[in-house]
């Protein structure tokens, strides 16, 4: 493994009763890259993740360089409105200081106003975590695994359970924590768009690897087909947005 | 003469109401703790199905001569025992697990159970404790809140997303089992206090009020531990002005708490 690889997966398999649900997924990711990773519907993003974050069971290898520390935010969590768990207490199950707490708060797009009065006028850190927004929700855990200072975030799916006006705010933030804390991104994004705006490699999936490399070369017709068959209209009508 | 008899009957009676209060304090406090995890696990009738688990345990105590309290324990850390593991194993929920093994003890534990002794398996009788059930459930209760406190944080990290405890290193099979434990514990405490039938109600109900009532974790921990001493205190002292048996009225009083925080419900 090189000086600036951080991730290194070679011969990744995963078998679910029988069922091949990713195979024979190889690919590198370098300290700094921002790595998307596309694909319809069960083509095993998810499971790839968890895969590389050791919560699954897989045939393989996942090597992570030395001294990388992970953040992870998960697909949309649903917390019950009736779940007495305040974002104070949730945050605090991974720090303590609550300086560092509010400094993570703010880095997420919370004002220090914010934290004061939000929610008609109860403070952010008192509020139940079930009662916030999708996208409020969204940078509260994105706070969570900022704190502890990682070197990698994991993002599955950052925008889901986000409204569209939030969804543009979640990208930005994404891209801001990313130059200013030094951090590689890996997400997985099934909105292209998004993918040419800020990925710098794209791996597409779809149980297996379809194509690897900077999204304008690694995704063209042949790529779309195998990954969304019919779907390739869509492509082009982001490609013209873009070209445009 | 007689004076001094009357006396010493009077301070013996306070004293073993107030030994009732202690025990039946803590039994409250702790079945309280460890409900309000379970309410936020979705587990509310768990504790309600584990408490026939003790049956069998407390029926083979009973042939042996042993204190029921210890057989209670012993059935139930081997359920619990058998319901992690096999939810580990196989791929069927600890919820349906927990349905098997509390019919399976069930229906064993009524046809070994010699008849006097169902009756107060099944309804309990605080009145019959004695100095080391007494002990038991002190050392029991230190027991549940310095875990409960020490699992906390990785409890409700689970509850919330068990990948996200798990990315962060939490072996969250190894919490789960050591919860589960405490759960039996508390289940057999609760036992010789209201009996199996009603233990269910210890651990569930001042855990439901108290969180119609709270806006945070701690709070809620708190106030379900609290309602769950005064439910215990006053309904030993309720009963022993009525003269009736405390189990049933400790459940209502705590169900009458239950009732009121409805009114606090946002």
């Amino acid at each position: 493994m090189t000086d600036d690889l951080l991730l290194k997966v070679t011969g990744l398999n995963v078998v679910f009763d029988g069922h091949k649900i990713l195979e024979d997924i190889s690919f590198d990711v370098k300290k700094d890259d921002t790595l998307a990773i596309i694909g319809p519907n069960g083509a095993g993003k998810t499971v790839l993740f968890k895969c590389i974050l050791g919560l699954l069971p897989y045939k393989g290898k996942v090597i992570w360089a030395s001294g990388a520390t992970i953040g992870y935010v998960p697909q949309k969590l649903y917390v019950d409105k009736d779940v007495p768990l305040t974002v104070d207490e949730f945050l605090s199950f991974k720090e303590k200081d609550h300086l560092k707490v509010e400094e993570a708060l703010i880095k997420v797009g919370f004002g220090s106003d914010n934290l004061h009065s939000i929610h008609r006028g109860s403070r952010l850190l008192g509020t139940k975590l079930g009662v916030l927004s999708g996208g409020e929700l969204q940078r509260v855990l994105i706070a969570f695994a900022i704190l502890g200072r990682p070197n990698v975030l994991l993002f599955d799916e950052p925008t889901s359970g986000v409204d569209i006006s939030a969804e543009e705010t979640v990208y930005s933030l994404i891209s801001k924590l990313k130059e200013e804390e030094d951090l590689t991104i890996i997400f997985i994004s099934h909105e292209l768009e998004v993918v040419y705006k800020y990925a710098a490699n794209v791996l597409c999936l779809n149980k297996e690897k379809v194509c690897f490399g900077p999204p304008r070369s690694a995704i063209d017709k042949t790529s779309l087909n195998r990954l969304y068959g019919d779907e390739v209209n869509f492509f082009k009508h982001h490609e013209h947005q873009h070209n445009g | 003469m007689r004076l001094t008899f009357l006396n010493i009957t009077n301070i013996s009676t306070m004293a073993n109401t107030i030994f009732l209060i202690l025990v039946g304090s803590l039994v409250g406090a702790s079945s309280g703790l460890l409900g309000s995890f379970m309410v936020l696990k979705r587990m509310s009738l768990v504790g309600d199905a584990l408490s026939h688990v003790a049956l069998p345990g407390m029926a083979i105590a009973l042939t042996f001569s042993l204190n029921p309290i210890v057989g209670a324990i012993m059935a139930l850390t081997f359920a619990v025992f058998g319901i992690w593991y096999l939810g580990e194993k196989t791929e069927v929920y600890s919820e349906a697990l927990v349905g098997v093994f509390f019919t399976a003890s069930l229906a064993m534990g009524i046809l070994i159970t010699p008849e006097p002794e169902l009756l107060e398996a099944l309804f309990g009788n605080i009145e019959n404790i004695n100095l080391f059930d007494g002990l038991v459930t002190i050392c029991g209760s230190i027991l549940i809140f310095f875990g409960a406190m020490k699992l906390s944080d990785r409890l409700l990290l689970g509850v919330v997303s068990e990948d996200l405890a798990r990315s962060m290193g939490v072996k969250m099979h190894k919490v789960n089992l050591a919860y589960l434990l405490l759960v039996g514990l508390v289940v057999a405490l609760g036992v010789k206090f209201v009996g199996t039938l009603l233990t269910g109600a210890l651990v569930i109900v001042p855990a439901v009020a108290a969180k119609n009532m709270t806006k945070s974790v701690r709070s809620f921990q708190i106030m379900s531990s609290v309602i769950g001493v005064a439910s215990a205190a006053c309904g030993i002292l309720v009963a022993q002005s009525l003269g009736v048996a405390p189990g049933p009225i400790v459940v209502l009083i705590s169900i009458s708490a239950f009732l009121l925080s409805l009114l606090f419900k946002n």
